[in-house]
């Protein structure tokens, strides 16, 4: 059974005083029900996921105690990319034929706050000063740096776009685009990647309708279809988040395996993708997932940044919607942002950073800790 | 800092002997695969067996990747004596154990701008903070030319 996204909903991500992040997932799920046209009372199912703004079920109080099963999702950032895996399973599987995949959030300021012990390592961890994922962002593209050639200047190329793009986005939280020295000369915070090139905890819901694609045109003429859904966690040896030692012999990471497995069960290939989001929780992150997600080879990002590749109107827009820079991360709603952003793409919806030449087939790639990725390809 | 080692305690149990005069990281290496891990653990992340032994590990090695932390982690966890008007950026990195394993630690330094991919390091335990009135100790590396 394929698997149709036919609605679409979004509160705006950024800060929102004074609203809940679950008035705010209410809010997208509302605007997702009426873009496909539907009542809360049509849905059979939901999952949901919510990090720091309560238990996602919680939402059923707001949109109307209806009876239906609704399912709790938990995975780091990749929580939303797992609502969505569990939804697409709930209809491929023949069980339901129409639900919702849904999350939210509203962090404090500042970085995420980590309690090792909750992630299976000691507490010294912690208390060494070690439990902070941007030491690991620094030390991951440091050594790929090394390894493949990368330079400085393609970690500012990547954070200045995203930014640009953000601006074209009425639903980013960073409408400012930031000049190139704006970027390189912002505060270092984890060497070699500095302030701008980070995105920061936020706030935003996100949910999408799916439904058996046989019968996505009684609800919209412009369903999109979910030809792969693919979540992997690590192997041992692959360099993730929060390590306390890595293994000699280095496995291929997460994201190399999800996205394997989404190409081969879509059947299809790198070169086929129109337009993707990557995850960019910070620059470093987007050019290692460019190779990681097979989109290049390991180095051809300095060529491809410099040209403008990945740019709206280049041959893959990556981030159009500004990613993860110029939106946030509300962990609960960031991977379905990504879909939704594709969903738009491919529907012609996306506005004043909609790319150009009609884009058939677009990807989705999120990423969490310890370790793991979910990776969508979607079609019109 | 001089460490009183009859007032002390390391940072947590297993982590590497003490008290000691040479200290040591203490890992694990299955019985099976004989892959190597640091911490210690009873089980093998490799290949799922469940019989390993406790080893020491090299204390020399060199310096697979960096960063340099530059801003004061967030209390709860960090424990570090530091206030935001001492805070002094620090190195953190993963150190290669020849032929065993690659060890997150702090890396203490004089200057956190020589850090250098592939630079040699060496195992140094050192006085963290103080924690019940005693010296609580912890493993750090740092560049092998600032030791000799």
């Amino acid at each position: 059974m394929d698997v149709a996204i036919i609605g679409l909903g979004m509160h705006p991500f950024g800060r929102t005083d004074g609203v809940s992040g679950l008035e705010q997932g209410a809010y997208a799920a509302r605007k997702a029900l009426e873009d496909a046209g539907v009542d809360w009372s049509d849905m059979q199912f939901a999952y949901g996921g919510s990090a720091a703004a309560g238990n996602a079920d919680a939402l059923v109080s707001k949109l109307g105690l209806t009876g239906l099963q609704f399912i709790n999702v938990a995975n780091g950032c990749a929580t939303g990319g797992s609502a969505l895996q569990s939804a697409y399973m709930a209809i491929q599987s023949g069980m339901f034929d129409i639900g919702m995949a849904v999350g939210f959030d509203k962090h404090p300021r500042g970085a995420f706050t980590v309690d090792p012990e909750a992630s299976g390592l000691g507490k010294w961890y912690g208390d060494i000063g070690m439990a902070l994922t941007p030491q690991f962002f620094g030390m991951k593209i440091q050594r790929y740096m090394h390894e493949f050639g990368i330079s400085e200047d393609a970690l500012v190329r990547v954070a200045v776009k995203n930014y640009r793009n953000g601006v074209l986005n009425p639903n980013a939280w960073r409408k400012k685009a930031f000049s190139y020295e704006d970027v390189a000369t912002s505060d270092m915070v984890a060497d070699p990647l500095r302030k701008y090139m980070f995105c920061s905890p936020a706030e935003g819901g996100c949910a999408m309708i799916l439904c058996r694609a046989d019968k996505a045109r009684q609800y919209t003429s412009k369903p999109v279809f979910l030809k792969a859904v693919s979540v992997k966690t690590r192997n041992f040896g692959s360099f993730e988040v929060f390590t306390q030692a890595q293994a000699l012999n280095r496995a291929d990471a997460p994201t190399m395996k999800a996205s394997k497995a989404a190409f081969e069960f879509a059947g299809i290939g790198p070169e086929d993708i129109d337009v993707a989001q990557l995850q960019d929780t910070e620059s470093g992150a987007e050019i290692m997932h460019m190779a990681e997600n097979g989109f290049c080879k390991d180095g051809e990002q300095e060529k491809w940044l410099r040209e403008g590749y990945t740019e709206i109107n280049g041959k893959l827009p990556v981030n159009t919607d500004g990613g993860c820079l110029a939106n946030g991360e509300p962990i609960g709603a960031s991977g379905l942002r990504q879909v939704h952003e594709i969903a738009l793409q491919l529907r012609g919806d996306a506005g004043a950073r909609q790319v150009p030449n009609q884009p058939k087939t677009g990807y989705t790639h999120v990423y969490g800790a310890p370790g793991l990725s979910g990776v969508t390809i979607l079609s019109r | 800092m001089a460490i009183n080692v009859a007032n002390s305690e390391p940072i947590a149990e297993g982590l590497f002997t003490w008290p000691s005069n040479d200290p040591r990281l203490l890992g694990s290496k299955c019985n099976n695969c004989g892959v190597v891990v640091f911490p210690a653990q009873s089980s093998c992340p490799a290949c799922s067996s469940t019989s390993t032994e406790t080893i020491e590990l090299e204390r020399k090695g060199k310096l697979w990747t960096y960063t340099i932390q530059c801003f004061l982690p967030n209390r709860p966890p960090y424990e570090g004596p530091e206030t935001p008007a001492t805070f002094k950026p620090f190195g953190v990195g993963y150190v290669e154990l020849p032929d065993q394993t690659r060890v997150e630690a702090r890396i203490k330094t004089n200057d956190v701008s020589k850090l250098k991919i592939g630079m040699d390091m060496e195992l140094v335990v050192e006085k963290f903070m103080e924690r019940n009135g005693k010296d609580v100790v912890a493993f750090f590396f740092q560049p092998a030319d600032e030791l000799n």
